[in-house]
């Protein structure tokens, strides 16, 4: 039988990484690890969080950078580390990947759902074109100002409706 | 340990650190808000991308030497960008003219390095592509814009074009080393590359109604370490906290 898939292989593959872990409790805890520049979207809900071995004694939690020059991923790998080690494990090391390519498919719905609310346009998925929906009215009537915005993720737009300008994480 | 990959990492470190640096000099001082924000997102990028390389090259040396020692503490003779990357900021419409002939250079050298036989090459590429992309986008705007604008933008768009011209030559030389990697599928063949960039910078230029310069005079040197006398200015600003206090940390 033939399937449409809704996600990605590779996401596909991430979250098998996280249902069939043998730390479930280490993925939640780092459920309260957020971007520091939008506190409201965890590292899992952003994609970023990839996988979370133990190799021996050690944790290797592995990230994948979102854009190359983007400032908040130290903060990212030192917050992870952070929260581990007050949770009592003490040896840990965050390894920034590649491979895969960080790309706005690997954010879940839960974090486009909840960037919406937090009044920035989730970045749209490939099919939709290129309607950007503005996160406070909802009205699609909306115009590019320009595709740099105040952080490297994001452009901004103006609502034609409400009339309000609004950041859109841009979808790469 | 090959000595060619690491010097080529390192020169598309130089190229991008080199760029990225001089284009945060618009930071403040851009016309107006959004462009200050899209240049220093895109300097950004870019520094992003010399780190990339840089991390890559210090693996592969495996001397003892970090990313950030290869950035902070060369000297301008051991810097191989090239030159069309140090030259100094310029006014708005040479920033664009400048980043219009590299964002279409940049575009298809790493459309193709994303198939480079070394797959630390081919994931750094994969990266820097999806930036590269929407660099181009907005360099090619302003370049259409400025061009077919009012009369000042138009001649002064004009002028960029004829200042960096020379400059663009460099772009498509090869080492000797980068031959021996061209060979092993790790990187690109620039000089193939040139009949697409000229076709897709004419295009541009036709819709900005500019006028291709002539292709009389060049400048290059860059790869050899041998630089315009700006680059050392650059360095002895950029390099300033680590030269000053060896080791600091933020």
């Amino acid at each position: 039988m033939n399937t449409i898939p809704l996600v990605s292989e590779a996401q596909r593959e991430r979250q098998l990484r996280r249902s069939d872990s043998a730390l479930p409790e280490l993925w939640t805890l780092l459920d309260s690890v957020t971007d520091p520049e939008i506190p409201v979207v965890s590292l899992w809900d952003l994609g970023v969080l990839q996988d979370i071995k133990k190799d021996g004694e050690r944790l290797l939690v592995e990230i994948t950078p979102t854009y190359s020059g983007c400032p908040a991923m130290v903060e990212m790998a030192s917050e992870i580390e952070k929260t581990l080690t007050a949770a009592g494990y003490t040896n840990v090391e965050v390894v920034s990947l590649l491979t895969p390519t960080w790309t706005t498919d690997f954010m879940s719905t839960q974090g486009r759902e909840k960037l919406r609310e937090y009044g920035i346009a989730p970045p749209a998925p490939k099919a939709q074109g290129k309607k950007i929906a503005c996160p406070q009215c909802g009205s699609t009537d909306s115009e590019l100002i320009s595709e740099f915005g105040s952080t490297a993720c994001k452009a901004l737009y103006r609502c034609g409706d409400c009339l309000e300008p609004f950041d859109y994480f841009k979808c790469i | 340990m090959s000595q060619p990959l690491i010097d080529y990492c390192i020169a598309q470190g130089d190229d991008a650190l080199i760029f990225g640096q001089r284009m945060t000099e618009w930071c403040y001082s851009a016309p107006f808000l959004e462009e200050d924000l899209a240049l220093a997102n895109v300097a950004l990028d870019l520094i992003g991308r010399a780190q990339m390389f840089y991390q890559y090259a210090a693996e592969l040396a495996d001397d003892g030497r970090s990313a950030d020692d290869i950035a902070f503490l060369r000297d301008a003779r051991s810097y191989t960008n090239l030159l069309i990357n140090e030259l100094p900021r310029g006014d708005f419409a040479f920033s664009m003219a400048r980043f219009l002939l590299v964002d279409t250079f940049n575009v298809l050298y790493l459309e193709q390095l994303v198939n480079s036989s070394d797959s630390r090459i081919a994931a750094i590429a994969a990266k820097a592509i999806k930036e590269s992309r929407y660099h181009l986008r907005r360099s090619r705007d302003w370049v259409v814009r400025l061009g077919d604008g009012t009369e000042e933008s138009h001649q002064r768009m004009q002028k960029g074009l004829e200042e960096v011209w020379g400059y663009h030559k460099e772009l498509f030389i090869e080492t000797a080393g980068e031959r021996e990697l061209i060979a092993s599928g790790v990187a690109v063949d620039r000089e193939a590359l040139y009949s697409t960039w000229s076709k897709q910078i004419d295009t541009v230029l036709a819709e900005a109604t500019l006028q291709r310069p002539e292709d009389g005079w060049k400048v290059v040197g860059g790869r050899d370490g041998i630089h315009t006398e700006h680059l050392g200015h650059m360095l002895s600003e950029m390099q300033y906290l680590q030269r000053s206090y060896p080791g600091v940390e933020w």
